[in-house]
Protein backbone atom coordinates (compact mmCIF):
# COMPACT_ATOMS: atom_id res chain seq x y z
CA UNK A 1 0.00 0.00 0.00
CA UNK A 2 1.35 3.23 -1.17
CA UNK A 3 0.74 6.78 0.87
CA UNK A 4 1.10 10.09 -1.29
CA UNK A 5 3.03 12.83 0.28
CA UNK A 6 2.08 16.59 -1.13
CA UNK A 7 4.47 19.92 -1.30
CA UNK A 8 8.01 17.88 -0.11
CA UNK A 9 11.05 19.84 -0.13
CA UNK A 10 13.79 19.32 -1.95
CA UNK A 11 17.43 20.07 -0.76
CA UNK A 12 19.30 19.74 -3.88
CA UNK A 13 19.61 23.51 -4.60
CA UNK A 14 18.77 26.76 -3.17
CA UNK A 15 15.68 26.76 -4.96
CA UNK A 16 13.97 24.25 -1.89
CA UNK A 17 11.39 23.28 -4.24
CA UNK A 18 8.54 22.67 -2.01
CA UNK A 19 5.80 21.28 -4.42
CA UNK A 20 6.99 18.01 -4.72
CA UNK A 21 4.56 14.95 -4.81
CA UNK A 22 6.09 11.66 -3.09
CA UNK A 23 4.83 8.20 -3.61
CA UNK A 24 5.68 6.05 -0.61
CA UNK A 25 5.80 2.47 -0.21
CA UNK A 26 6.73 0.90 3.15
CA UNK A 27 10.34 2.10 3.89
CA UNK A 28 11.25 3.14 0.00
CA UNK A 29 10.24 6.31 -1.97
CA UNK A 30 8.71 4.51 -4.86
CA UNK A 31 7.46 8.15 -7.15
CA UNK A 32 8.26 11.57 -7.43
CA UNK A 33 6.49 14.18 -8.97
CA UNK A 34 6.78 17.67 -10.11
CA UNK A 35 10.72 17.60 -8.88
CA UNK A 36 13.70 18.12 -11.91
CA UNK A 37 15.92 15.20 -12.88
CA UNK A 38 18.36 16.33 -10.29
CA UNK A 39 16.21 16.78 -7.37
CA UNK A 40 14.22 13.22 -8.82
CA UNK A 41 17.61 11.73 -8.09
CA UNK A 42 18.20 12.85 -4.24
CA UNK A 43 14.46 11.59 -3.67
CA UNK A 44 15.19 8.66 -5.86
CA UNK A 45 18.45 7.51 -5.02
CA UNK A 46 18.61 7.73 -1.20
CA UNK A 47 18.93 4.31 0.59
CA UNK A 48 17.67 4.87 4.27
CA UNK A 49 18.96 1.45 5.04
CA UNK A 50 20.44 1.99 8.67
CA UNK A 51 24.11 1.57 8.59
CA UNK A 52 26.55 1.31 11.87
CA UNK A 53 29.34 3.84 11.73
CA UNK A 54 32.65 3.07 10.47
CA UNK A 55 36.20 3.47 12.59
CA UNK A 56 38.86 3.01 10.08
CA UNK A 57 36.74 1.61 7.30
CA UNK A 58 35.62 -0.92 10.20
CA UNK A 59 31.84 -0.81 11.47
CA UNK A 60 31.64 -0.50 14.79
CA UNK A 61 28.91 0.59 17.78
CA UNK A 62 27.35 3.98 17.64
CA UNK A 63 29.28 4.60 21.17
CA UNK A 64 32.76 3.72 20.33
CA UNK A 65 32.39 5.98 17.01
CA UNK A 66 30.93 8.38 19.06
CA UNK A 67 34.28 8.02 21.59
CA UNK A 68 36.48 8.29 18.44
CA UNK A 69 35.60 10.86 17.69
CA UNK A 70 35.89 12.52 20.54
CA UNK A 71 38.94 11.60 21.07
CA UNK A 72 40.42 13.30 17.73
CA UNK A 73 39.01 16.36 18.61
CA UNK A 74 40.48 16.23 22.22
CA UNK A 75 43.51 15.81 21.19
CA UNK A 76 43.51 18.39 17.72
CA UNK A 77 44.91 22.08 18.69
CA UNK A 78 43.69 23.26 15.39
CA UNK A 79 40.45 21.62 14.44
CA UNK A 80 38.13 22.43 10.73
CA UNK A 81 34.52 22.03 11.01
CA UNK A 82 33.89 22.28 7.92
CA UNK A 83 30.73 21.84 5.34
CA UNK A 84 27.00 22.00 6.74
CA UNK A 85 25.50 23.61 3.60
CA UNK A 86 23.26 20.30 2.96
CA UNK A 87 22.52 20.03 6.51
CA UNK A 88 19.28 21.69 8.70
CA UNK A 89 19.63 24.73 10.87
CA UNK A 90 19.20 22.41 13.89
CA UNK A 91 22.45 20.52 13.00
CA UNK A 92 24.24 23.54 11.88
CA UNK A 93 23.74 25.22 15.61
CA UNK A 94 25.34 22.28 17.22
CA UNK A 95 28.16 22.45 14.49
CA UNK A 96 28.91 25.91 15.98
CA UNK A 97 28.32 25.13 19.79
CA UNK A 98 30.78 22.49 19.30
CA UNK A 99 33.38 24.83 17.46
CA UNK A 100 33.00 27.44 19.96
CA UNK A 101 33.41 24.00 22.98
CA UNK A 102 36.69 23.14 21.06
CA UNK A 103 38.25 26.31 20.39
CA UNK A 104 38.06 25.32 16.43
CA UNK A 105 37.82 26.85 13.52
CA UNK A 106 34.25 26.76 11.64
CA UNK A 107 33.83 27.13 7.97
CA UNK A 108 30.80 26.16 5.16
CA UNK A 109 30.78 25.67 1.73
CA UNK A 110 30.09 29.43 1.46
CA UNK A 111 33.59 29.50 1.13
CA UNK A 112 33.73 27.92 -2.14
CA UNK A 113 30.37 29.33 -3.43
CA UNK A 114 29.29 33.07 -2.34
CA UNK A 115 31.60 33.56 0.26
CA UNK A 116 32.80 36.52 -1.87
CA UNK A 117 29.02 37.61 -2.13
CA UNK A 118 28.98 37.64 1.99
CA UNK A 119 32.41 40.37 1.61
CA UNK A 120 30.43 42.01 -0.89
CA UNK A 121 27.14 42.27 1.03
CA UNK A 122 29.41 43.46 4.12
CA UNK A 123 31.16 46.09 2.64
CA UNK A 124 28.16 48.18 0.19
CA UNK A 125 24.69 46.18 1.63
CA UNK A 126 22.62 44.31 -0.44
CA UNK A 127 19.18 45.42 -1.87
CA UNK A 128 17.31 42.35 -2.60
CA UNK A 129 14.00 40.81 -1.99
CA UNK A 130 12.09 37.26 -1.73
CA UNK A 131 11.34 34.85 -4.65
CA UNK A 132 8.24 35.40 -4.22
CA UNK A 133 8.33 38.79 -5.08
CA UNK A 134 10.17 38.11 -8.47
CA UNK A 135 7.47 36.08 -9.97
CA UNK A 136 4.78 38.65 -8.53
CA UNK A 137 6.14 41.49 -9.80
CA UNK A 138 9.30 41.30 -11.86
CA UNK A 139 9.24 42.92 -15.53
CA UNK A 140 13.03 43.01 -15.91
CA UNK A 141 15.15 39.99 -15.02
CA UNK A 142 18.88 39.72 -15.21
CA UNK A 143 20.95 36.21 -14.95
CA UNK A 144 25.02 37.32 -14.38
CA UNK A 145 27.30 34.71 -14.56
CA UNK A 146 25.03 31.81 -13.74
CA UNK A 147 22.95 29.08 -15.50
CA UNK A 148 20.34 28.23 -13.98
CA UNK A 149 19.17 25.95 -16.67
CA UNK A 150 21.81 23.82 -15.85
CA UNK A 151 22.06 24.54 -11.74
CA UNK A 152 18.84 25.73 -10.44
CA UNK A 153 16.44 23.79 -13.22
CA UNK A 154 12.56 24.77 -12.14
CA UNK A 155 13.99 28.29 -11.00
CA UNK A 156 12.63 29.71 -14.38
CA UNK A 157 9.84 27.42 -14.00
CA UNK A 158 8.72 28.33 -10.20
CA UNK A 159 9.85 31.98 -9.98
CA UNK A 160 11.76 34.17 -12.63
CA UNK A 161 10.77 33.22 -16.25
CA UNK A 162 7.34 31.80 -17.04
CA UNK A 163 4.82 31.53 -13.50
CA UNK A 164 2.35 33.88 -13.69
CA UNK A 165 2.04 36.11 -10.82
CA UNK A 166 0.27 39.21 -9.37
CA UNK A 167 1.70 42.18 -11.62
CA UNK A 168 2.66 39.52 -13.92
CA UNK A 169 -0.38 37.97 -15.50
CA UNK A 170 1.17 37.12 -18.55
CA UNK A 171 3.87 34.99 -16.99
CA UNK A 172 7.09 35.09 -19.52
CA UNK A 173 5.34 37.50 -21.82
CA UNK A 174 5.23 40.56 -19.59
CA UNK A 175 9.44 40.04 -18.47
CA UNK A 176 12.09 41.13 -20.67
CA UNK A 177 15.10 39.02 -19.87
CA UNK A 178 18.94 39.48 -19.88
CA UNK A 179 22.11 36.95 -19.66
CA UNK A 180 25.22 38.11 -19.22
CA UNK A 181 27.80 35.51 -18.92
CA UNK A 182 31.59 34.42 -21.30
CA UNK A 183 29.43 31.67 -22.91
CA UNK A 184 25.95 30.85 -24.83
CA UNK A 185 24.31 28.16 -22.47
CA UNK A 186 21.21 26.88 -21.65
CA UNK A 187 19.81 29.99 -19.63
CA UNK A 188 20.89 32.43 -22.37
CA UNK A 189 18.85 30.40 -25.12
CA UNK A 190 15.55 30.97 -23.12
CA UNK A 191 16.59 34.74 -22.89
CA UNK A 192 15.36 37.95 -24.69
CA UNK A 193 18.99 39.19 -24.66
CA UNK A 194 22.63 37.82 -24.48
CA UNK A 195 25.73 39.97 -23.68
CA UNK A 196 29.05 37.96 -24.16
CA UNK A 197 31.18 39.34 -21.36
CA UNK A 198 35.34 38.34 -21.94
CA UNK A 199 36.32 36.19 -19.56
CA UNK A 200 37.42 38.57 -16.16
CA UNK A 201 35.77 41.38 -17.65
CA UNK A 202 32.91 41.80 -15.01
CA UNK A 203 34.02 44.48 -13.28
CA UNK A 204 35.14 46.60 -15.97
CA UNK A 205 31.40 46.39 -17.38
CA UNK A 206 29.52 47.06 -14.01
CA UNK A 207 31.91 50.00 -13.31
CA UNK A 208 30.35 50.91 -17.11
CA UNK A 209 26.88 50.22 -16.32
CA UNK A 210 26.81 52.52 -13.01
CA UNK A 211 28.17 55.15 -15.06
CA UNK A 212 25.98 55.20 -17.64
CA UNK A 213 23.21 55.30 -14.99
CA UNK A 214 24.25 58.35 -13.66
CA UNK A 215 24.22 59.72 -17.05
CA UNK A 216 27.86 59.76 -18.38
CA UNK A 217 29.12 59.02 -21.76
CA UNK A 218 31.10 56.22 -22.27
CA UNK A 219 33.93 57.04 -25.67
CA UNK A 220 34.69 53.23 -25.97
CA UNK A 221 33.25 50.98 -28.80
CA UNK A 222 32.41 48.35 -26.41
CA UNK A 223 34.00 47.21 -22.89
CA UNK A 224 34.60 43.39 -21.69
CA UNK A 225 33.82 42.18 -24.94
CA UNK A 226 30.25 44.03 -24.98
CA UNK A 227 29.12 46.72 -27.28
CA UNK A 228 28.37 50.11 -25.21
CA UNK A 229 25.29 50.74 -27.43
CA UNK A 230 23.88 47.13 -26.06
CA UNK A 231 24.88 48.41 -22.58
CA UNK A 232 23.49 51.53 -22.86
CA UNK A 233 20.19 49.67 -23.97
CA UNK A 234 20.16 47.73 -20.55
CA UNK A 235 21.07 50.66 -18.54
CA UNK A 236 17.58 52.00 -20.37
CA UNK A 237 15.38 49.18 -19.75
CA UNK A 238 16.75 48.87 -15.91
CA UNK A 239 15.80 52.46 -15.31
CA UNK A 240 12.58 52.23 -17.16
CA UNK A 241 11.57 48.83 -15.47
CA UNK A 242 8.64 49.20 -12.90
CA UNK A 243 10.82 45.78 -10.76
CA UNK A 244 14.01 44.60 -12.28
CA UNK A 245 15.76 41.52 -10.20
CA UNK A 246 19.49 40.78 -11.10
CA UNK A 247 20.36 36.93 -10.00
CA UNK A 248 23.80 36.46 -9.64
CA UNK A 249 25.85 33.53 -9.58
CA UNK A 250 29.41 32.20 -9.79
CA UNK A 251 30.94 33.67 -12.43
CA UNK A 252 31.59 36.83 -10.26
CA UNK A 253 32.69 34.93 -7.34
CA UNK A 254 34.80 32.43 -8.49
CA UNK A 255 36.74 34.81 -11.31
CA UNK A 256 39.31 37.71 -11.07
CA UNK A 257 37.73 40.03 -8.67
CA UNK A 258 35.66 37.91 -6.76
CA UNK A 259 34.04 39.89 -3.90
CA UNK A 260 35.00 43.71 -5.71
CA UNK A 261 32.75 42.15 -8.79
CA UNK A 262 29.79 41.55 -6.56
CA UNK A 263 30.25 44.91 -4.60
CA UNK A 264 30.28 46.07 -8.22
CA UNK A 265 26.97 44.83 -8.79
CA UNK A 266 25.26 45.41 -5.08
CA UNK A 267 26.09 48.74 -6.13
CA UNK A 268 24.74 49.45 -8.94
CA UNK A 269 21.34 47.33 -8.13
CA UNK A 270 21.20 49.81 -5.05
CA UNK A 271 21.33 52.88 -7.34
CA UNK A 272 18.93 51.31 -9.56
CA UNK A 273 16.55 51.81 -7.04
CA UNK A 274 16.43 56.11 -7.57
CA UNK A 275 14.90 55.00 -10.63
CA UNK A 276 12.79 51.85 -10.39
CA UNK A 277 12.11 49.16 -7.50
CA UNK A 278 15.48 46.83 -8.19
CA UNK A 279 16.70 43.80 -6.33
CA UNK A 280 19.56 41.42 -6.47
CA UNK A 281 19.77 37.56 -5.00
CA UNK A 282 22.64 35.37 -5.27
CA UNK A 283 21.95 32.04 -6.43
CA UNK A 284 23.02 30.24 -3.61
CA UNK A 285 23.91 26.24 -4.59
CA UNK A 286 22.88 24.04 -1.70
CA UNK A 287 20.13 23.30 -0.62
CA UNK A 288 20.37 24.91 2.69
CA UNK A 289 24.29 26.75 2.38
CA UNK A 290 22.19 30.47 3.04
CA UNK A 291 20.94 28.67 6.40
CA UNK A 292 24.58 28.18 7.49
CA UNK A 293 25.13 31.94 6.51
CA UNK A 294 22.42 32.69 8.66
CA UNK A 295 23.42 30.21 11.89
CA UNK A 296 26.89 31.17 11.55
CA UNK A 297 25.57 34.90 11.70
CA UNK A 298 23.33 34.53 14.36
CA UNK A 299 25.65 32.92 16.55
CA UNK A 300 28.96 34.48 16.22
CA UNK A 301 28.08 37.57 14.11
CA UNK A 302 30.05 36.48 10.91
CA UNK A 303 29.04 33.82 7.98
CA UNK A 304 31.90 31.97 7.48
CA UNK A 305 35.67 31.57 8.35
CA UNK A 306 35.26 31.44 12.07
CA UNK A 307 37.54 30.63 14.66
CA UNK A 308 37.34 30.03 18.51
CA UNK A 309 40.92 29.44 18.77
CA UNK A 310 41.00 32.42 21.35
CA UNK A 311 37.65 31.69 23.27
CA UNK A 312 35.17 33.83 21.20
CA UNK A 313 34.89 34.40 17.86
CA UNK A 314 37.15 36.00 15.11
CA UNK A 315 36.27 36.36 11.37
CA UNK A 316 39.34 35.74 8.88
CA UNK A 317 38.69 34.64 5.05
CA UNK A 318 41.66 33.84 3.85
CA UNK A 319 42.80 32.72 6.93
CA UNK A 320 40.22 30.55 8.83
CA UNK A 321 38.22 29.50 5.17
CA UNK A 322 38.77 25.47 4.42
CA UNK A 323 40.54 25.83 1.38
CA UNK A 324 43.47 28.05 3.29
CA UNK A 325 43.82 26.38 6.10
CA UNK A 326 44.09 22.82 4.75
CA UNK A 327 46.83 24.49 1.82
CA UNK A 328 48.79 25.95 5.18
CA UNK A 329 48.22 22.33 6.57
CA UNK A 330 46.68 24.45 9.27
CA UNK A 331 43.94 21.81 10.96
CA UNK A 332 45.53 18.95 12.43
CA UNK A 333 42.02 17.48 12.47
CA UNK A 334 38.62 17.82 10.64
CA UNK A 335 35.13 17.40 11.50
CA UNK A 336 33.31 17.20 7.68
CA UNK A 337 29.14 17.64 7.94
CA UNK A 338 27.16 17.19 4.62
CA UNK A 339 29.96 18.08 2.28
CA UNK A 340 32.57 16.17 0.15
CA UNK A 341 35.97 18.69 0.24
CA UNK A 342 37.99 15.76 -1.27
CA UNK A 343 35.88 15.88 -4.23
CA UNK A 344 35.27 19.46 -4.61
CA UNK A 345 38.26 21.19 -2.96
CA UNK A 346 41.94 22.01 -5.59
CA UNK A 347 43.77 18.68 -5.28
CA UNK A 348 46.56 20.31 -2.84
CA UNK A 349 43.82 20.75 -0.23
CA UNK A 350 41.67 18.28 -0.31
CA UNK A 351 45.22 15.78 0.18
CA UNK A 352 45.49 17.31 3.64
CA UNK A 353 42.51 15.36 4.89
CA UNK A 354 43.98 12.27 4.06
CA UNK A 355 47.53 13.43 6.38
CA UNK A 356 44.51 14.23 9.45
CA UNK A 357 42.67 12.65 11.72
CA UNK A 358 39.22 13.15 9.85
CA UNK A 359 35.76 12.73 11.11
CA UNK A 360 32.64 12.70 8.53
CA UNK A 361 28.87 12.86 8.97
CA UNK A 362 26.73 12.11 5.81
CA UNK A 363 23.32 10.18 4.73
CA UNK A 364 25.59 9.07 1.43
CA UNK A 365 29.07 7.42 0.72
CA UNK A 366 31.30 10.61 -0.48
CA UNK A 367 35.17 10.51 -1.65
CA UNK A 368 35.88 12.47 2.13
CA UNK A 369 34.06 9.58 3.92
CA UNK A 370 36.52 7.18 1.70
CA UNK A 371 39.59 8.93 3.86
CA UNK A 372 38.07 9.66 6.98
CA UNK A 373 38.75 7.79 10.40
CA UNK A 374 35.39 7.93 11.25
CA UNK A 375 32.21 8.11 9.50
CA UNK A 376 28.86 8.54 10.69
CA UNK A 377 25.80 7.72 8.13
CA UNK A 378 23.24 9.81 9.33
CA UNK A 379 19.99 10.81 8.71
CA UNK A 380 18.99 12.90 5.35
CA UNK A 381 17.06 16.30 6.21
CA UNK A 382 13.83 16.33 4.22
CA UNK A 383 13.66 12.52 3.73
CA UNK A 384 14.50 11.13 6.96
CA UNK A 385 14.46 13.72 9.88
CA UNK A 386 12.70 17.08 9.86
CA UNK A 387 14.77 20.23 9.97
CA UNK A 388 14.70 23.62 8.59
CA UNK A 389 16.25 24.78 5.00
CA UNK A 390 16.93 28.43 4.31
CA UNK A 391 15.97 29.01 0.46
CA UNK A 392 18.48 30.96 -1.73
CA UNK A 393 16.15 34.31 -0.74
CA UNK A 394 16.49 33.56 2.80
CA UNK A 395 12.95 32.10 3.28
CA UNK A 396 13.06 28.98 5.83
CA UNK A 397 11.51 26.25 4.80
CA UNK A 398 10.68 23.51 6.65
CA UNK A 399 11.41 20.07 5.53
CA UNK A 400 9.76 16.78 6.13
CA UNK A 401 10.51 13.94 7.70
CA UNK A 402 9.35 11.14 4.56
CA UNK A 403 10.54 7.86 5.88
CA UNK A 404 11.47 6.15 8.93
CA UNK A 405 14.65 4.83 8.80
CA UNK A 406 15.97 4.84 12.45
CA UNK A 407 19.30 6.64 11.38
CA UNK A 408 20.04 9.27 13.78
CA UNK A 409 20.68 12.84 12.46
CA UNK A 410 23.55 15.60 12.31
CA UNK A 411 21.85 17.17 15.39
CA UNK A 412 22.14 14.00 17.58
CA UNK A 413 24.95 12.78 16.57
CA UNK A 414 27.03 16.34 17.28
CA UNK A 415 24.73 16.29 20.59
CA UNK A 416 26.64 13.31 21.69
CA UNK A 417 29.58 14.37 20.20
CA UNK A 418 29.58 17.64 22.20
CA UNK A 419 28.77 15.51 25.60
CA UNK A 420 31.48 13.20 25.00
CA UNK A 421 34.73 16.00 24.36
CA UNK A 422 36.16 17.11 27.44
CA UNK B 1 39.72 27.81 -18.37
CA UNK B 2 36.50 27.68 -16.32
CA UNK B 3 35.08 25.52 -14.26
CA UNK B 4 31.00 24.82 -13.43
CA UNK B 5 28.51 22.81 -12.77
CA UNK B 6 26.31 20.86 -15.59
CA UNK B 7 23.20 18.87 -14.77
CA UNK B 8 24.59 15.81 -15.74
CA UNK B 9 27.12 16.08 -13.29
CA UNK B 10 24.84 17.11 -10.61
CA UNK B 11 22.78 14.01 -11.02
CA UNK B 12 25.97 11.61 -11.64
CA UNK B 13 26.85 12.78 -8.04
CA UNK B 14 23.63 11.94 -6.69
CA UNK B 15 24.43 8.09 -8.08
CA UNK B 16 28.00 8.28 -6.23
CA UNK B 17 31.14 10.04 -7.00
CA UNK B 18 32.48 6.67 -7.84
CA UNK B 19 29.84 5.73 -10.32
CA UNK B 20 30.73 5.96 -13.95
CA UNK B 21 28.14 8.36 -14.56
CA UNK B 22 29.95 10.62 -12.26
CA UNK B 23 33.01 9.93 -14.53
CA UNK B 24 31.89 10.32 -17.56
CA UNK B 25 30.38 13.86 -17.04
CA UNK B 26 33.30 15.54 -15.21
CA UNK B 27 36.10 14.10 -16.97
CA UNK B 28 35.74 16.19 -19.89
CA UNK B 29 36.46 19.48 -21.06
CA UNK B 30 34.35 21.81 -23.96
CA UNK B 31 36.35 23.51 -26.22
CA UNK B 32 35.71 26.04 -29.23
CA UNK B 33 35.29 23.72 -32.28
CA UNK B 34 37.99 25.97 -34.34
CA UNK B 35 40.71 25.64 -31.43
CA UNK B 36 40.24 21.91 -31.98
CA UNK B 37 40.53 21.97 -35.57
CA UNK B 38 44.02 24.15 -35.16
CA UNK B 39 45.08 21.57 -32.08
CA UNK B 40 44.56 18.72 -34.29
CA UNK B 41 41.74 17.30 -31.98
CA UNK B 42 38.71 14.94 -32.92
CA UNK B 43 35.61 15.00 -30.99
CA UNK B 44 36.10 12.70 -28.41
CA UNK B 45 39.66 13.14 -28.34
CA UNK B 46 41.82 13.23 -25.59
CA UNK B 47 43.72 16.67 -24.29
CA UNK B 48 46.55 17.36 -21.80
CA UNK B 49 45.24 20.40 -19.93
CA UNK B 50 47.78 21.68 -17.86
CA UNK B 51 48.06 24.63 -15.37
CA UNK B 52 50.45 26.02 -12.89
CA UNK B 53 48.39 23.31 -10.09
CA UNK B 54 48.53 20.63 -12.25
CA UNK B 55 47.81 18.66 -15.46
CA UNK B 56 44.91 16.17 -16.19
CA UNK B 57 43.86 14.03 -19.33
CA UNK B 58 40.59 14.56 -20.73
CA UNK B 59 38.16 13.58 -23.38
CA UNK B 60 37.62 16.45 -25.92
CA UNK B 61 33.62 18.14 -27.06
CA UNK B 62 33.19 21.18 -28.89
CA UNK B 63 30.98 22.97 -27.00
CA UNK B 64 29.75 26.86 -27.59
CA UNK B 65 32.77 28.76 -26.30
CA UNK B 66 34.41 31.25 -27.60
CA UNK B 67 38.36 30.84 -29.30
CA UNK B 68 41.20 30.30 -26.00
CA UNK B 69 38.53 29.64 -23.61
CA UNK B 70 37.70 25.70 -22.23
CA UNK B 71 34.77 24.38 -19.61
CA UNK B 72 35.68 21.72 -17.47
CA UNK B 73 32.46 20.75 -15.05
CA UNK B 74 33.23 20.71 -11.21
CA UNK B 75 34.94 17.39 -10.44
CA UNK B 76 37.90 15.62 -9.55
CA UNK B 77 39.72 16.30 -13.17
CA UNK B 78 39.13 19.94 -12.62
CA UNK B 79 40.67 19.58 -9.20
CA UNK B 80 43.54 18.88 -10.15
CA UNK B 81 43.88 22.14 -12.64
CA UNK B 82 42.51 24.49 -9.60
CA UNK B 83 45.56 25.90 -7.15
CA UNK B 84 44.57 27.37 -3.94
CA UNK B 85 45.31 30.55 -4.11
CA UNK B 86 42.28 33.04 -2.54
CA UNK B 87 43.58 36.09 -2.58
CA UNK B 88 42.22 36.64 0.68
CA UNK B 89 38.47 35.39 0.24
CA UNK B 90 38.45 31.69 0.86
CA UNK B 91 37.78 30.77 -2.99
CA UNK B 92 40.44 29.71 -5.30
CA UNK B 93 39.85 30.49 -8.65
CA UNK B 94 37.88 28.25 -9.99
CA UNK B 95 37.16 30.77 -12.90
CA UNK B 96 39.99 32.28 -14.95
CA UNK B 97 42.47 30.16 -14.92
CA UNK B 98 45.42 30.17 -17.07
CA UNK B 99 45.65 26.55 -19.17
CA UNK B 100 47.58 25.27 -22.06
CA UNK B 101 45.84 21.97 -24.12
CA UNK B 102 47.65 19.63 -26.73
CA UNK B 103 46.78 16.64 -27.79
CA UNK B 104 47.25 13.89 -25.29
Amino acid sequence: MSTTIEHVACTFCGCVCDDIVVEIEGSRIAGVRRACAVGRGVLDEYDPEVRRPTLRGREVEWEAAIEAAASILDRADSPLIYGLSSSAVEAQRKAVELADRLGAVIDTTSSVCHGPTGLAMQAVGEATCTLGEVRDRADLIVFWGCNPAASHPRHFGRFSLTPKGTHTPNGRKDRTVFVVDVRPTGSSKQADHFLQVDVGADYEVLTALRSLVKGNDLAHGSIGGIPVSQLKDLVERMKACRYGVVFMGMGLTMSRGRHLNVGELFSLVTELNDYARFSVIPMRGHGNVAGADQVLTWSTGYPFAVSFARGYPQYGPGEFTAVDVLARGEADAALIIASDPAAHFPRRAAEHLERIPTIVLDPSESLTAGIAQVVFPTASYGLDAAGTAYRMDNVPIPLRRLLTSGRPTDEEVLDRIIEAVK
Amino acid sequence: MITGRTREQAIGMHKGKTSPEYRQATARVEMNADDMAHLGIQEGGIVRLRTAAGEVDLSAQAGTLPRGLVFVPLGASANLLVGTETQGTGMPSFKGVPVTAEPA
